[in-house]
């Protein structure tokens, strides 16, 4: 779905497929410091012990999210540069592309390359032979990984609206609202394999983005209705 | 007989020349077509102004004075657009590296290795590999220096004749016994059996086609497949027989050379694009792709109309030259003769000539007042350049550990650097050197997701862990 969503909505514009790059370019670079900082966490401690390397691993999950969020906003502060700069220069004194646009695609970027860089190496195993869960794993591996990329993939780009809108209106607590959710989605993570905790949570939490997105982007349950009825 | 026929190319290398590649992007003489297109614009639609308020002084100050706004704005208006168009080739190119390496394991085989590095890297302590790599590259990088040096020895001396030939073998060569070679190793991937007779007709229908289409005249579509074609092969040439720490080191030094030798007053690719500048002709017939069609048409001087029809957007640039689609480029051969590509398509023609533009292919050096468009602005890279990305993201498909994850790192990096370098175009509009940018990107982002972000990421997805 979101690969569906890049193909209706972004490819058309070249200015926003350049976004596009450059918003997975940013979450990519701080997926790098996040695991610079993982590694050398881990080199400094103990690779037998067990529970400390997983609470390793949960830290630098915590600190990649709050990273993720600092790129997102070093991403829109680099937006807003750069709209003024189009804005200059177009020749009817208005930019291209809003900043709502910005948003949405700086989200779906987001998504996207965190999306890939979950899934992809899944799925090439997923080409080969193999049982799932034969070591007394789920077996549900594969489904749930699906489920649960496409679930992030679309909250990245939820919260890529939000954020931005809290930038904008200067909303802070929009913007501390966002970081809470993230933590809590990765937190909810680590609930895994019992698939209850995350999965079901992560898709409330997403339900809520979405309406609260589409409310503030301009919509309203009016709209919706209109947009339903007269379709059919 | 595959075995065989895999060390042939390391004897032909040695009487093949080399010339690697230089990619510049390039944007010369935009300025001066631009501000005289927004002159001639701003003064038709100042004219009637003029005359009612009675002061064409001001109005042509600030003609002037908008026009080189104006020459900023729609240089970056059209930014998005070409960069696109860049990106969709590119992209194209590596996609098809990453698949055949993926799927067909003769290209990630070690068959042995080029003369041109004949140090080989299975020694016994660190040290030694280290060395014989740098050594490697060293080589390498000599004889591409060598061969610049060559042909901007020949082209300053007009031996367009030698040039020609050259590029032709090495088209040649690399169409037919390439491409030869690649549809072997496919059909035994994919066990299809298939007969010598098929076989021939097909590699020589594909070589002609690719010939007339390089060399000569064919539609645009066509020529961009072609050179996206050889470049794949190219790159896929160099991964298969290059070993990997003298393949990380000529990359890194090849962008290092670009850098010096585009930029350096004294640089051979500077010297090149200089020397054709002065003679107002089109680099010559090489390795350049260019994302819409250059078509020559100064014709438009005595036929204003006829130009119009052929094209909507027709789109005619002062004279350099005349460049005629086809003598853009082929990457050539082991070597390449890759021609950098400088001008930023100043000469972009109608995308189907007609049949009097064709006629009119040598172009009158004078300048030509017709009226510009400039809808088509195109832009143009060097194949060198889709050979060194591809080279890149195919190494890091073929020999990462974080495989897929370390591709589309790499991918996602180059992309990036290809921005930011037509940025850099659109701001200095000069030729610029498209290699040092991406690759830098493309080497920081691959070590750095192969030894940092791949245990990260494999921890993850052990734990089933979500950031």
């Amino acid at each position: 779905p979101a690969f569906g969503l890049f193909l209706f909505t972004i490819a058309r514009d070249p200015l926003r497929i350049i976004i596009l790059i450059a918003g997975a370019f940013f979450w990519l670079v701080s997926l790098l410091l996040s695991s610079l900082i993982w590694f050398i966490a881990v080199k400094a401690s103990d690779p037998q012990d067990e529970r400390l390397q997983k609470g390793l691993l949960i830290f630098g999950v915590m600190f990649s999210v709050l990273l993720q969020e600092a790129f997102r906003f070093l991403y829109y502060k680099l937006l807003r540069k750069a709209i003024e700069g189009l804005v200059a220069l177009s020749e009817d004194g208005c930019s291209p592309i809003s900043i709502q646009q910005m948003a949405y695609v700086a989200g779906v970027g987001f998504g996207l390359m965190s999306g890939a860089f979950s899934m992809i190496n899944l799925l090439a195993d997923a080409l080969g032979p193999g049982t799932v869960g034969i070591h007394g794993d789920s077996q549900l591996y594969f489904l749930t990984s699906a489920f649960m990329t496409m679930v992030l993939i679309f909250l990245h780009t939820f919260w890529g609206i939000l954020f931005f809108h809290g930038c904008e209106h200067r909303r802070w607590w929009e913007i501390a609202a966002v970081v809470i959710m993230h933590l809590t989605v990765s937190g909810s993570s680590f609930c895994n394999p019992l698939y209850v905790g995350s999965l079901v949570p992560s898709y409330l939490l997403m339900a809520a983005a979405a309406a609260w997105a589409y409310l503030l982007s301009g919509g309203s349950a009016q709209n919706l209705r209109r947009f339903l009825l007269c379709k059919w | 007989m595959t075995e065989l026929s895999a060390h042939l190319p390391q004897f032909q290398h040695g009487q093949l020349t080399e010339n690697f590649p230089d990619t510049h992007l390039s944007n010369t003489n935009d300025n001066s077509e631009r501000r005289r297109h927004d002159n001639s614009e701003r003064r038709r639609n100042d004219n009637p102004e003029s005359e009612t308020n009675g002061q064409p002084q001001n109005n042509i100050q600030q003609v002037v004075e908008q026009d080189e706004e104006e020459d900023e704005e729609l240089t970056l208006k059209y930014g998005a657009k070409h960069v696109i168009m860049l990106f969709v080739p590119v992209t194209l190119c590596m996609v098809v590296v990453v698949a055949t390496i993926k799927s067909v394991s003769f290209y990630t085989r070690k068959d042995g290795q080029l003369i041109y590095t004949p140090f080989t890297e299975e020694t016994e302590t660190v040290g030694q590999r280290a060395l014989n790599s740098i050594l490697n590259a060293a080589i390498m990088i000599s004889v591409i220096i060598v061969m610049t040096i060559l042909l901007v020895v020949l082209y300053k001396y007009r031996c367009y004749k030698v040039i020609h030939g050259w590029l032709i073998i090495s088209s040649l060569l690399l169409l037919f016994f390439f491409s030869f070679i690649y549809l072997g190793e496919v059909f035994k991937t994919y066990n299809v059996a298939m007969d010598y007779i098929t076989v021939a007709l097909m590699i020589w229908n594909f070589g002609v086609v690719g010939m007339i289409c390089i060399h000569w005249k064919g539609p645009l579509r066509l020529q961009q497949a072609y050179l996206i074609m050889i470049s794949a092969l190219m790159a896929l040439v160099f991964i298969k027989y290059l070993p990997e720490w003298t393949a990380w080191l000529i990359l890194a030094v090849i962008s290092v050379y670009d850098l010096v030798a585009v930029l350096c007053p004294k640089g051979p690719l500077r010297m090149l694009v200089e020397t054709a500048q002065e003679r107002n002709e089109t680099l010559f017939p090489a390795l350049i792709y260019s994302s819409t069609m250059i078509w020559l048409v100064n014709m438009a001087e005595e036929d204003p109309e006829a130009q119009r029809k052929s094209k909507n957007s027709t789109y005619d640039k002062q004279a350099p030259a005349s460049q005629t689609r086809n003598e853009d480029a082929e990457a050539d051969d082991g070597g390449f003769s890759q021609e950098w590509q400088q001008q930023r398509d100043n000469r972009i023609g109608p995308i189907e000539s007609t049949p009097e533009s064709r006629a009119a292919v040598q172009a009158l050096p004078s300048n030509s007042q017709t009226s510009e468009d400039p809808e088509e602005r195109g832009v143009k890279l060097g194949l060198g350049d889709f050979i060194f990305y591809s080279v890149l993201v195919g190494k890091a498909s073929a020999t990462a550990s974080g495989d897929w994850n370390t591709t589309l790192a790499c991918f996602v990096a180059i992309l990036i650097g290809l921005c930011l370098t037509l940025l850099l175009l659109a701001i200095f509009k000069k030729a610029l050197p498209a290699l040092p940018i991406s690759i830098t990107f493309g080497l920081v982002f691959y070590f750095a997701t192969d030894n940092l972000v791949q245990p990260f990421m494999d921890q993850l997805a052990f734990h089933q862990f979500y950031i």
